[in-house]
């Protein structure tokens, strides 16, 4: 009797161990396999189609040669670090053979004047885009809020961000470089005009989505909840502190992550037309370049901007959820 | 002696696009200190606008209200209100709801230790201490109409303004809560004005009942006093010849004296609103269940 109900169990258990197995197989080919089978099918297609495209640099460059090139682009990295190393360390011993033999003597520094790399690139590029970013929204955040409590500004502001928000950064690209040259004049700036050319674009172009999503999360907070504001008599900043910003949280998360698309995109577009350095400077310059490596490079470039766009979004994403009630 | 509370001659108009709209025509009513005032008539009567004009929401177009002498001009948490559907904020916890609202009223007259005894006090009162920390999220309707009545109560109004405080819950829900409600009510004494569709709601809780006419220019119909002893247990009422005379009384004003027919469109509307509550019972099932 007892063996029989032990049996009986064991069949239980064996048959519930098998269903989670079963389960947990298909959670892992959701998030683990179908992706990788949609990858290989990309880069087989792709593959394909780039041995049957002939261009005057060469065949289009497929996914080996634009692996081979990312370590190309580190290898390059590396030896020009070790060329700069080297460059101070010889400095440092040439100063100090001259302090030697003359103590008055004030060694100089010189900073090493190398190319910039791939990897240099990148982190200029997301240097500016954030710095662009982080000033955008800082302008449309405050003001954004106030004009989803104004209905007088709201109607006021509408017309002309409308107009603005579909401008392309390649219009605003010269007008920002002719007025940053005609207003930022300084013998010794703290950074440089290309810096400020790309930073003020991306602003441009990413402050809209920001002012127009928090301005939509504040005007449609619940009646109610201004209603219990009322009846508490909140003063205007507890007002907008403990129940406009919390409400409208989620909103402007949105336009935050819809402006910092923007920015990115902007941002390469940018470089690339006004010569500022980064990553489009990058994808122009081995464009100009025309080597029989080119295509594989800037291929190389499309890659990593789109990843790196897939990472900020990432981050705002994780920011979101650290910083929002709702999630 | 001048009343506590006095609606003294209001009217209300509203502007529409077809022309004005007069709401509310030549209110008066005058409340006692410690009175339970109930309001109670078909939708569209105008209730929740004497309710908001009371709480300052709203401005009367003709009249006023005056409380302890003073005319009522602006919101203010003498006069706290408990809304239909709770409006708790949902990014803060029950007790932060409260103290958002202790903060406010007795910032300077408290210290940190006298206002958090004094939170969990009302939060206690209201049976709610269990989930102090919970979000409005993660509570049942009726625990969360709780943490509003707990929040009202906590400003220590002078009137206590509640527009359809129960509406949203189910039926046990419902006589749980006024169970509780009268229960606070026998410890604090607060002066209160509840409006309801429930006839007996009504008779339960109140002093006396206000009916209101349909409208539009809706005013006060008749006033009913309750002279029910308290407490007041609704078993033992629901056999007593008071209870049943003033509950038909309230009945034959409300389907005689103020037959309303219904368009049948609302069905839609009703349709919507049992899909709320039955979200609702599925949030405190979760909470049973957890």
């Amino acid at each position: 009797m007892t063996s029989i109900t032990s049996i009986a169990q064991q069949a239980l258990t064996d048959r519930s161990m098998m269903m989670a197995v079963l389960n947990q197989g298909a959670k892992i080919s959701k998030l683990l396999l179908l992706p990788a089978v949609g990858i290989a099918v990309f880069l087989l297609l792709w593959s394909m189609t780039a041995n049957s495209i002939q261009t005057s640099l060469g065949k289009f460059p497929g996914p080996v040669a634009v692996v081979s090139q990312f370590e190309n682009l580190y290898q390059e990295h590396v030896d020009e670090r070790l060329k700069a190393q080297a460059f101070y360390e010889r400095q440092e011993t040439r100063n100090a053979a001259r302090v030697a033999k003359d103590p008055t003597y004030e060694p100089k520094i010189r900073a090493y004047t190398g190319k910039e790399t791939f990897w240099d690139q990148i982190v200029t590029s997301l240097i500016t885009v954030m710095s662009g970013f982080i000033l955008a929204a800082v302008i449309a955040i405050p003001l954004g809020i106030w004009m989803g409590l104004s209905k007088g500004l709201q109607a006021a502001i509408n017309p002309i961000i409308q107009i603005f928000k579909p401008v392309s950064p390649l219009a605003w690209l010269p007008l920002v470089t002719m007025v940053v040259s005609a207003v930022y004049v300084s013998p010794d700036p703290l950074v440089s005009k290309s810096f400020i050319n790309s930073m003020l674009t991306v602003t441009l172009c990413s402050v809209w989505p920001m002012i127009i999503n928090t301005a939509i999360g504040v005007s449609s907070i619940d009646d109610d909840l201004l209603n219990v504001s009322k009846v508490l008599r909140l003063s205007a900043i507890t007002h907008v502190k403990k129940i406009v910003l919390p409400a409208s949280i989620p909103m402007i998360f949105t336009g935050m992550r819809l402006s910092l698309g923007v920015a990115w995109m902007v941002l390469i577009a940018a470089e690339m037309l006004a010569q500022n350095p980064g990553l489009g400077k990058f994808v122009w310059d081995e464009f100009q370049n025309g080597s029989s490596e080119s295509l594989a490079r800037i291929m190389a470039a499309v890659v990593t901007i789109g990843f790196i766009g897939f990472l900020l979004d990432r981050g705002i994403l994780t920011l979101q959820k650290w910083a929002s009630w709702d999630q | 002696m001048s009343t506590f509370l006095d609606i003294s001659g209001v009217d209300m108009v509203f502007p529409t696009p077809k022309g004005s709209f007069t709401a509310l025509k030549d209110v008066n009513l005058k409340i006692n200190k410690g009175e339970f005032v109930s309001l109670i008539g078909h939708s569209g009567c105008g209730k929740s606008t004497v309710l908001n004009i009371v709480a300052g929401l709203y401005q009367a177009s003709k009249g006023g209200v005056i409380l302890k002498n003073t005319e009522v001009s602006q919101p203010g948490p003498e006069r706290a209100v408990v809304f239909q559907n709770h409006s708790l904020l949902p990014w803060l916890s029950s007790y932060q709801n409260v103290e958002l609202a202790v903060k406010q009223v007795f910032a300077g007259k408290m210290n940190k230790v006298e206002m958090k005894e004094w939170i969990e006090h009302n939060l206690k009162l209201v049976h709610m201490d269990h989930a102090m920390h919970k979000r409005p999220g993660e509570i049942s309707g009726g625990m969360k109409q709780r943490v509003g009545i707990a929040r009202a109560l906590a400003m220590q109004p002078e009137v206590l303004l509640m527009d359809e405080p129960f509406g949203a819950l189910d039926a046990l829900t419902r006589a749980h809560m006024q169970d509780s409600l009268m229960e606070i009510q026998n410890q604090l004494n607060n002066t209160v004005i509840m409006i309801t569709h429930d006839v007996d709601e009504a008779v339960l809780l109140s002093d006396k009942i206000v009916m209101m006419t349909n409208g539009p220019e809706a005013t006060v119909g008749e006033i009913l006093d309750v002279n029910l002893p308290r407490p007041r247990d609704r078993l033992a009422l629901a056999e007593d010849s008071e209870y049943n005379r003033l509950r038909s009384a309230v009945l034959k004003f409300l389907y005689e004296k103020q037959r309303k027919v219904e368009p049948i469109i609302n069905s839609k509307q009703a349709s919507k609103m049992q899909d709320i509550s039955q979200k609702d019972n599925k949030i405190a099932d979760k909470v049973t269940a957890s």
